[in-house]
Order: structure tokens, then C-alpha cells, then sequence
């Protein structure tokens, strides 16, 4: 993690960290059509920050800036102290899959493999500690048994498995993604927001874009609610409440079983005060 | 079991219509599987038929028909690129009309030579049979280039075909790979006219990758079926063409064809009776 000095942050527990992601005044959209303006913020290396809003909020259009797939509008944006998409090796990202062309003979395998490319090039040879990183990443989404198998034999839940698996085995430092739980059965969902806790505890950096106000943005340490706007920013308690939740969907529901952050790193002695928060009444560990 | 073989033995252009016919099947298995893996099927059909002016153009002028086929895929290409980016249309109405437009300027570009119709048929449906040593020699070059290509770019191409978002924040830019991918087609669809012709050098780009996509579990397998199919085709087109008189590239890319339904009949039945069991195992 080799960043500036300059460009550090005094986290809660007083360490500091280095800035993974910054916007100053950003604005994104696409040419002559500005989606969401006004957006600040800064994502500390091994946080979490969820994109919460309705579809076409502007969540994905933040992502795939933020990913370097579209030139900000406006304002500075900058990941790992660059313009975006110069750090390939560092990003992984997870866009919205269109499922129509998968007739492609690729096994589920070959998909999760996909993740290690950026750090290796055109022809880099991969070696035992990709294959390694790639089975463990396959473990970590529960779809080890369906190495071998063809991806278009797999259901939609399993085939989004395969792809958090890929962004799992980037091991990378800055985590991008797009409604990573749609499709997802309720083990899948627990095996990523483990996954997702493994991965800050790591020292990894998350953006999503999620639908899940509860378990997911919990696990948050920055929530921005986006509805062709920054409707609030800042951590979920004091960002999820029912006026903002109302400004940003139109309607607020379920309201009264919002529940905070439920997990630890499995090696707690250098995790952020807000990732150790235990909560009583539900046991999430299940390894 | 001599008549399989001594056709070819016997004959030397049968021969060389062997080597040619192979050669054009393995670069036709690498350029079709990444044409349908990438969904690129209208495209490469417009750029086969899009050479076509080209080709005219060259044999007027006296030229070789190959560098008016790769003048005639550069403007095609760059047509399609130029449409799809200045204007709001999706990229296949910008093929569609490209495409049409090139094979009438073709046609009216032979139209105007008196001596041309001879040369129109070897140029829409090939002459395998005629193939000549350098021919030969030019498939083999671009046959090689072909399988480095796609060797050398197998990563940026698997992620373009998966995800080209993927492929962009992998490092590996879209714009660049993908226009490596179209570079592969259009050679693999300049070099091959002149055995199977234009308008059906796609038949060979297609049917055995199309039939391999349906066996394989891997692209690497894909290609292989691919590659076996074509070189089957190739081999029962020129026999059944040598023994009952046909038109020899016509043959090839019937059997090819027939090869990819066979294929995606069992490959059906197949799938349904699995299904049946696996229903039969729920109940």
C-alpha cells in the first residue's frame, strides 16, 4: 500500500490510514446528461462505503466512474492518489451481468481465473499461489464442487457466486461492486457478507452498490444515499433514518428491523472499532 | 476404402486443395470461436460479404484479389466504427446497411466488365480446386499469425467475451483488444475466399465453431472441435465435389452445416433425456 503521506487519514481508532478513494466535488453522468453533482467523500483503506438509492439513483454510474469506465464530468476523483482506471492490478470490480450470451463453453473455473488476469498481463504464466487464491476464493462462495462444471449449467444464484469468487481472487486493494447480493439465496448472501468482512479485515477497501439498508450497509462504515443526488452521507446510523430513507425511495418499510454491524475479523487485533461491533441475538459465524 | 485416398494422392490439385482446405479450417476455428464467444456473427458475415467490392475492384485493375479484399474489410470496418460512434443506431443496423451496400457496389462493379462473370463465380464461391503453391504459402503465413494472435491475446479476448466492462478494468482496453479481434477475422475471412469464396467462407467461420460450443466445456476444446469439424468438411466436400461433380466449395460448406445440425440434434435429445431423468429423480 504505498501511498503518500500526505494522503492519510486518522481513522477512529486513532491509527492512520492510508486514502484509497477520494471525490472532491465530483460530478458524474455521461456527456450531456449529469446524473448526480456534489459528490464528496473519502474511503480509507479497509472501509466500507455503500451507494444506497432506487434504480437509475446514480449508483452504477458512480461505480463505473470510479472504475475509470467513464470520465467523471466533473471535480476531482481519484483512486489510489491516480486518475481512475489506472490501477488495474488494485481494482476488482462487479458490474451487472447481462446473462443473455452464456452459451460460452467456460466452466465456472475458468470465470473465477478471469480474476487473477489484471496481475498478471497478456502472458504471465499464473502459478500454485493463483491457483491457491482462485480455490479459496471458489471455497469462500461455497461453489468449490462446481469447479468443473460449465457456467451456463449454473443457476443464476450460483452464477453470481462464480463472480464475487472472481473479485475474491483478485485479492485486490479496492473492491467494486454493483448489487453484488441480486440473485443470491440467503447462504450466499451470509458467505459474501463474510467474504466482504474478510476482505477489509484484510485491508481491503469496498464500494457497493446495494438495495440491502440492513445487514450490507451495516457492515458500512460510510453510507451515501443517491437519488440523482447526495441525499446524506456519512456513517449508517446516523445517515439510515426514516426522513432520509424517504427523501431517497419515496417510502420507508421495515424500518424498525434495521440491525448494526453482526461481525469480527476472525484475526481482531488490527480491525476498526466499527467492524468489531458485536450484536446479541444472531450468531454469524459459521466457519 | 482407396477411393478415400487415391483422389488425392493422384491429383495435385486435389492435394493442395487439401492443404489449403485444412489450413483455412484452423484459422477459421480460431477467428470463429472468438466470433462466437464475442457475439461478432453479423459482423463477420458483413465483412465476408463486404470484401467483395474490393476483390472486384482488384481483379479490374489487376491487382491480387487478396488486397482488394483487405482494402475492402479496412472501409468496412471503419464504416461500421464510424457509424456506431457518430450516430445513436445500434451497431447491426450500421452492418446491415454497410454490408448490403458493398456486395451491390460489387455487383455493379462487375457488371461493368464484360469477361467478369467467370471470375465472379471463383470470387462468391471459390476455387478450391485451382489453388495455386503461393496461395498456399499465404494461408499458412496467416494461419500462424492467426493462432499467435488469439494465443497471445487469449486473456483480453476471454474477458471482452465474458464481460468487456471486465476486460476495461482488468487493464486490458477494450477498444484496442477488440479491434485485434476484428484485425484476426478480417484476415482469416481475406486469406480463405479463395477457397470457399465470399459469400461462404462464414459457413466455415460458423458451423464447426458453432458445433463445438455446443460439446465443449472449454474454449480450448471449442476451438479443437472446431478445427476437427472444419477439416472433416473440407476433406468429404472435396470427395463428394471429385466423385458426383459438384461445386466444390458448396459441398464443403453443406457438409459443415449438416455436421453443426447432426451435432445440434444429438446434443438436444441428449439434453432432454438428462432433464427427464433429472426430473424423473425429483418425483
Amino acid at each position: 500500500m504505498n501511498n503518500a503521506a500526505a494522503d492519510m487519514t486518522t481513522s477512529q481508532a486513532g491509527s492512520i490510514k492510508p486514502i484509497f478513494a477520494r471525490a472532491k466535488n465530483v460530478t458524474v453522468g455521461y456527456p450531456g446528461e449529469i446524473i448526480v453533482e456534489g459528490i464528496n467523500f473519502e474511503l480509507p483503506q479497509g472501509q466500507a462505503m455503500a451507494l444506497i438509492g432506487t434504480n437509475g439513483s446514480g449508483k452504477t454510474t458512480l461505480l463505473k466512474t470510479s472504475v475509470g469506465l467513464i470520465p467523471p464530468l466533473g471535480g476531482d476523483l481519484t483512486v489510489f492518489n491516480t486518475k481512475p482506471g489506472n490501477s488495474a492490478r488494485r481494482i476488482a470490480y462487479l458490474g451487472q451481468f447481462h446473462n443473455a450470451g452464456f452459451i460460452l463453453p467456460l466452466r465456472a473455473l475458468d470465470v473465477v481465473r478471469m480474476g487473477r488476469f489484471p496481475l498478471h498481463g497478456l502472458v504471465g504464466k499464473m502459478n500454485a499461489a493463483d491457483n491457491e487464491m482462485v480455490k479459496s476464493a471458489m471455497h469462500t462462495m461455497g461453489i468449490e464442487k462446481q469447479a468443473d462444471t460449465p457456467l451456463r449449467f449454473l443457476s443464476g444464484g450460483q452464477q453470481q457466486r462464480v463472480y464475487l469468487a472472481q473479485v475474491l481472487a483478485h485479492h485486490a486493494d479496492l473492491l467494486v461492486l454493483d448489487e453484488p447480493t441480486s440473485g443470491l439465496d440467503a447462504a450466499g448472501r451470509e458467505l459474501y457478507l463474510h467474504a466482504m468482512n474478510d476482505e477489509m479485515c484484510r485491508g481491503a477497501s469496498i464500494i457497493v452498490a446495494t438495495h440491502d439498508i440492513q445487514e450490507e450497509a451495516a457492515l458500512c462504515q460510510q453510507i451515501m444515499l443517491l437519488a440523482h443526488k447526495v441525499v446524506a452521507f456519512g456513517p449508517p446510523q446516523q445517515v439510515l433514518n426514516s426522513e432520509t430513507l424517504l427523501e431517497t425511495f419515496g417510502i420507508v418499510i421495515g424500518k424498525d428491523q434495521k440491525r448494526p454491524a453482526v461481525l469480527e475479523c476472525a484475526h481482531g487485533h488490527d480491525t476498526e472499532p466499527a467492524i468489531q461491533a458485536k450484536v446479541k441475538g444472531r450468531k454469524f459465524w459459521m466457519r | 476404402m482407396n477411393g478415400l485416398i487415391t483422389p488425392f494422392t493422384s491429383n495435385p490439385f486435389m492435394m493442395q486443395a487439401l492443404v489449403a482446405g485444412i489450413l483455412v479450417s484452423i484459422a477459421c476455428a480460431v477467428a470463429g470461436t472468438f466470433v462466437i464467444m464475442r457475439g461478432m456473427a453479423f459482423i463477420g458475415d458483413a465483412l465476408a460479404h463486404g470484401v467483395l467490392p474490393g476483390i472486384a475492384l482488384a481483379f479490374l485493375l489487376g491487382f491480387p484479389g487478396i488486397i482488394g479484399a483487405a482494402i475492402g474489410a479496412v472501409v468496412m470496418i471503419g464504416g461500421v466504427t464510424v457509424i456506431t460512434q457518430r450516430s445513436r443506431l445500434s451497431s447491426d443496423t450500421a452492418i446491415g446497411l454497410l454490408f448490403i451496400g458493398m456486395l451491390a457496389l460489387g455487383v455493379v462493379i462487375v457488371s461493368r466488365s464484360n469477361s467478369f462473370s467467370g471470375d465472379l463465380t471463383s470470387i462468391l464461391f471459390g476455387e478450391i480446386m485451382g489453388i495455386g503453391i503461393s496461395a498456399i504459402w499465404i494461408q499458412l503465413a496467416a494461419t500462424i499469425v492467426i493462432g499467435i494472435t488469439a494465443f497471445i491475446c487469449a486473456r483480453p479476448f476471454l474477458l471482452l467475451s465474458f464481460d468487456p466492462e471486465q476486460a476495461q478494468v482488468a487493464g486490458f482496453s477494450q477498444k484496442i483488444y477488440h479491434n485485434i479481434m476484428l484485425f484476426m477475422i478480417a484476415t482469416t475471412i481475406i486469406v480463405s475466399f479463395q477457397t470457399v469464396g465470399t459469400l461462404l467462407v462464414f459457413g466455415l467461420l460458423i458451423a464447426p465453431a458453432g458445433a463445438g460450443a455446443l460439446l465443449a466445456r472449454r474454449i480450448r476444446g471449442m476451438m479443437a472441435w472446431a478445427a476437427l469439424f472444419g477439416i472433416v468438411s473440407v476433406y468429404t466436400g472435396l470427395l463428394l465435389s471429385y466423385y458426383f461433380n459438384l461445386a466444390t466449395g458448396a459441398s464443403i460448406i453443406l457438409v459443415t452445416t449438416i455436421i453443426f445440425f447432426i451435432v445440434f440434434t444429438i446434443q438436444n435429445a441428449h439434453s432432454r433425456r438428462n432433464n427427464a431423468q433429472g426430473e424423473a429423480a425429483h418425483e
